[in-house]
Parts: structure tokens; sequence; C-alpha cells
């Protein structure tokens, strides 16, 4: 499904620590004492009620926003590492309707300096496209951004993250908008994606679902987290049952049942 | 340099609306001033940073009201430096509170133009300041085009350097820091040119409409752009050939040249209003008839 891509470097992330990580805005705080090690090669998935800080420690941990206590980066050995590249795909784009901006000019203007107003070099537009052919979105190159539906534009995020590949990569699952077919392709793409590659996925999720199938690992996030482990653990966790309640949990486990026993869907995901 | 300039014109427009020095000297000020306001213009709209426009607008009266304390002959320097300060505090206030921008603009800029007209009316005299309000472009002054020329040059090569920077952050600054842009500069600087321009080009637009300059030329482009090449280059176009026309019917009507200018703009912009919905039916039409394939996907 996705074309295999030569690193560049080797990555020697290996793991990222937050240590008593907190986000205060106007004094209001957002996220206090949160603690996560995160993993190379694991997609950790992020859930937790509406409100309870999900982006925000995505948007601190790129460093849009300001954030007190310690975040490092270690290697294999444990040592600190320079800052990794990081890639992040949002929810949306700020972009208002009727706004003229193509997906060439968006995937140039994050791979390339030459202003995208004045030309699109050769060089750019080939590699936006081999780009965009990964995620299955070539077809959409000449699109406005503002025209593309929840699914398309989240493929055109993913694509943009991933050029140059990452060392950590953050996704913001949109809260609706998306269908379940491109909801399904997409979870496959950033599982495989770890494989290939042997990234750190940081994945907020509003799809119990879909999460529960594909993460290593699920945090419960509720400004602080309350919950951490494998999928069937935060589950069963009381923390977890208190906000969501239990038809959930019977939910999850009949898609669960329902994922390795019916034959799942592999064929051809062209749209 | 001027003298080339006036030759120029007389050979490439034998008109006698152009025969007079002053007329040539408004000519080449619409021909420097159009581009930049097509092009900042764009920008302002893609960053959602249209009141902020109009609130450096109308600060100049307090920069004015200043200069005038400070008993400076020009106010042009107390403008520029006001205008700065107040872009630089309304920017970093935008950041660093939850309030929403309107509501910040808002308390600053109103605070400035009440500032700015309770001294300058102090004594009755504001009607000195009056031709602020409207401005003249016909008054430009050939050694003032100089400063029209360097601020093209600063915006073009703000345009060049930082605009693919600037577009990123405008379209989710939380991308534009993982791929390393500095936000906060990035902000800072549009936000300062912008001011700069704006301040500098007030006392031939006026305060009134110099938005509207602003703002117009890009508002059309978008009904019709399909991306941002396409977008910047009917800006342009829009906006010379409607300052063209406006000089021209204004040198004709005797009214002020910049509100003609901005009529002539509007005129595009009902034009591609009418064009953009006039397509979006046919469009209907055939994709209803099954003439044509709307959906490009493979």
């Amino acid at each position: 499904m996705i074309n295999k891509k030569t690193r560049a470097e080797k990555c020697n992330l290996c793991c990222t620590r937050l240590d008593n990580f907190g986000v205060r805005i106007g004094g209001n705080p957002l996220l206090y004492d949160v603690n996560l090690h995160i993993h190379c090669g694991e997609l950790t998935g992020i859930i937790g009620p509406n409100g309870a800080g999900k982006t925000t420690l995505l948007k601190a941990i790129v460093g849009e926003i300001p954030y007190s206590g310690n975040m490092n980066f270690l290697d294999a050995k444990g040592l600190r590492t320079g800052h990794p590249l990081i890639g992040y795909v949002p929810q949306r784009l700020d972009f208002g309707p009727g706004s003229p901006a193509s997906v060439l000019d968006f995937c140039s203007a994050c791979i390339s300096n030459v202003p995208v107003w004045l030309s699109h070099p050769r060089r750019n537009r080939q590699r936006v496209l081999d780009n965009l052919t990964r995620v299955q979105a070539e077809h959409l190159m000449k699109r406005r951004v503002c025209e593309l539906s929840g699914g398309e534009l989240q493929r055109v995020l993913l694509a943009c993250a991933l050029d140059p590949v990452p060392n950590l990569l953050l996704l913001d699952e949109p809260v609706a908008g998306v269908d379940p077919r491109g909801l399904e392709i997409f979870y496959r793409m950033v599982s495989e994606l770890r494989r290939e590659h042997d990234l750190s996925i940081i994945m907020v999720s509003h799809d119990h679902g879909m999460i529960s199938q594909y993460a290593d690992r699920l945090i419960l996030l509720d400004q602080t987290v309350l919950a951490a482990g494998t999928p069937a653990e935060v589950f069963r966790n009381q923390q977890f049952l208190n906000l969501f309640g239990s038809q959930w949990n019977t939910e999850i486990y009949h898609g669960q049942e329902a994922a390795t026993t019916i034959h799942h869907p592999t064929g051809e995901v062209n749209s | 340099m001027i003298e080339v300039w006036y030759t120029l014109v007389d050979s490439i427009f034998p008109f006698s609306w152009v025969e007079f020095d002053f007329m040539k000297n408004a000519l080449l000020a619409v021909l420097l001033v159009s581009p930049i306001f097509g092009l900042l213009g764009t920008m302002v709209i893609n960053n959602n940073m249209a009141f902020f426009s109009d609130a450096i607008g109308h600060a100049a009266l307090t920069g004015i009201a200043i200069g005038v304390l400070l008993g400076l002959g020009d106010p042009l320097w107390a403008m520029l430096i006001f205008a700065v300060i107040l872009a630089i505090g309304i920017t970093w206030t935008r950041r660093r509170t939850e309030a929403s921008a309107d509501t910040v603009i808002g308390v600053f800029f109103s605070t400035a133009v009440a500032l700015g007209v309770v001294i300058l009316s102090r004594g009755g005299g504001f009607n000195r300041y009056s031709s602020y309000l409207i401005g003249d472009l016909l008054s430009v002054a050939p050694q003032e085009l100089n400063l029209l020329a360097i601020a093209l040059v600063l915006v073009l090569l703000f345009w060049g350097l930082f605009f693919n920077r600037l577009f990123l952050v405008s379209s989710n600054p939380a991308v534009a820091r993982s791929r390393g842009v500095n936000i906060y500069l990035v902000e800072m600087l549009f936000s300062i040119l912008l001011a700069l321009i704006v301040t500098i080009s007030i006392q031939w637009i006026g305060i009134l409409i110099i938005n509207a300059l602003l703002i117009l030329p890009a508002a059309s482009a978008r009904n019709l752009a399909e991306n941002m090449r396409s977008y910047h280059s009917l800006a342009v176009i829009i906006s010379i050939i409607s300052g063209f026309a406006g000089l021209f019917l204004s040198y004709h009507w005797g009214t002020a040249t910049g509100a003609t200018i901005v009529l002539c703009i509007f005129i595009f912009y009902l034009g591609t209003i009418a064009w953009k919905t006039l397509k979006s039916r046919w469009v209907k039409k055939c994709s209803e008839s099954g003439d044509i394939r709307i959906n490009h996907r493979q």
C-alpha cells in the first residue's frame, strides 16, 4: 500500500519521555502532571472525553504552545538525543470556505521555500506527486484544499507529515467528517508505517473500536493520565468505565471479535 | 530618474490627462501602490487580518497626534513608529490571551483612535487634519515616489523569502511549527510590514478607504482563483487595472482618486461574483444532463 522509501538517516530516537508535563493557558491548567513513555515502533493511542486536553498535548509536544515540566528524547542507551524530526497531522486546516489554496500549494510550502505563488519547480511537483501517491491521493493534487472531504484531507496531511520521514509522528484524528471506509484506510496506513519505519506514533482517537484494533498501548487522558496500558487493560479500568460506561466496553469487544473472525477487507482501496 | 519616466509616459500615453507632471507622478504612484496592495491583501484575507489592517490605518490619526505633540513638521516618522508599536502590541497580545483577536484589536484600536482625536481636536483644530481621512494621490511628489518604490521592494522581498512560511502559519500554526517555522517571528514580521505599508500610504489613499484597497482586489480574485498563483496574479492585475481606471476617472470627474479606485475594484468584485455564480450553475446543469464529468477522480 505504501511505497517503500529509504530513510535518509537512521533514527536514534528510542523513547520519548514526558515527566511532570503540564500546560497552562491564561492561568487555567489544561494539562498537569502528565508522565508518559512513548517507545519507538509503537502506536500509542490517546483517548479521553471532549476537552480532556488531547489536542493540547500534541500541540505542546510540537512546540506550538509552551509547557512546563520535562520532555526528553532518549536513544537506545537511555541518553538524551537532539530534537527529533516531528511530523504532525492536525484535525483540520484553517483555510476558510472558498480559500484558493490548492493541495499542491500546501504540500510544496511544506517541503520548499520557493514561493508557491510564483512557481512550482518540476522537482517539487514530482516530490509532491510521489508523496501523495503513497497515501493514494495523487488525484487530489490540483484540487483546492477547502473542497476535500475529511478523509481526503487527512490523507493529504499525512502525506506532508511523512516527508521527510519523521522520528515521531503525531496524529490528531478529526472528531467527525471521515467516512468509516476512509477511517479504515487511514488506520491501516498508519499501522503499516509503524512497522516499516520503526516510528513512534501518538494518535488522538475518537473511535474506540478502531484504535483498540491498531494501537499497541492506550492512554486515557483527562487533563492528566487516568489510565495507561494495552487496550484491553484500559477498557477494563474503572476510570474508563466511569467516563464512558460499560456499553462501550461490550461494543468494542464485539468489534474486536468481529475483526478477528470475519475476513478482513484487503481489496483495492482506490477511491 | 523621474525625467526618464516623464518621457516614457509622453511616448506611451499621448493623452491629455497625463500631460501634467502631477498626473505622471500620480500614475507612477498608482503603478507602485497597486501591486503592493494586491499582494498584501491576499495574505491579509488568508490570515483573517482585515480588521487588523483597518485598525492600523485608523491608528495613523494617533501617530499624527503624537507627531504634533512632539512638534514634528512631518508626522510620518511618528506615525510609522506608533503603527509598528501598535502592530507588535496586537500580535503579542493575540498570541498570549484567550480573548478573540477581534476583541483584542477592538480594544487597542478604539482607544488609540480616541486618544488621537482627543489630542488633535484640542482648541477645535481637527479640520486641519481631515485631509488624512480622504488622502490625495495627486499631491504625491517625485521624492515621495522613492518611498513607495522602497515599499514595493520590501513587499516583494518578504513575499519571496517568507511567503511559504507565512502561508503555513496561516494554514495551521502547529504544522508550521513541526516544520521548523518560527511562528511568532513570521507573524510579527508580517504585521510590522503591513503596518509600515499602510502608514506610508495613508497620506495619499486616506484613512477611510485604505482597507478597501487592501481587501477588495484579493476578495475579487478569491472568487475565481483555483490556486495561489492565480490568486496572486488576479489580485495584482485587478488592482493595477482599477488603479489606472480610477486615476483616469477621478481626473475627469474631479473626485478623490483613492475612493474612485475603490469603486472600480468593486465593479470587478461584482463581475467575479457574477462569473462564479454563472459558472457553478453551468457546471450543475451540465452534470445533470451528463455532458461532462466534473468529478476528476480516477
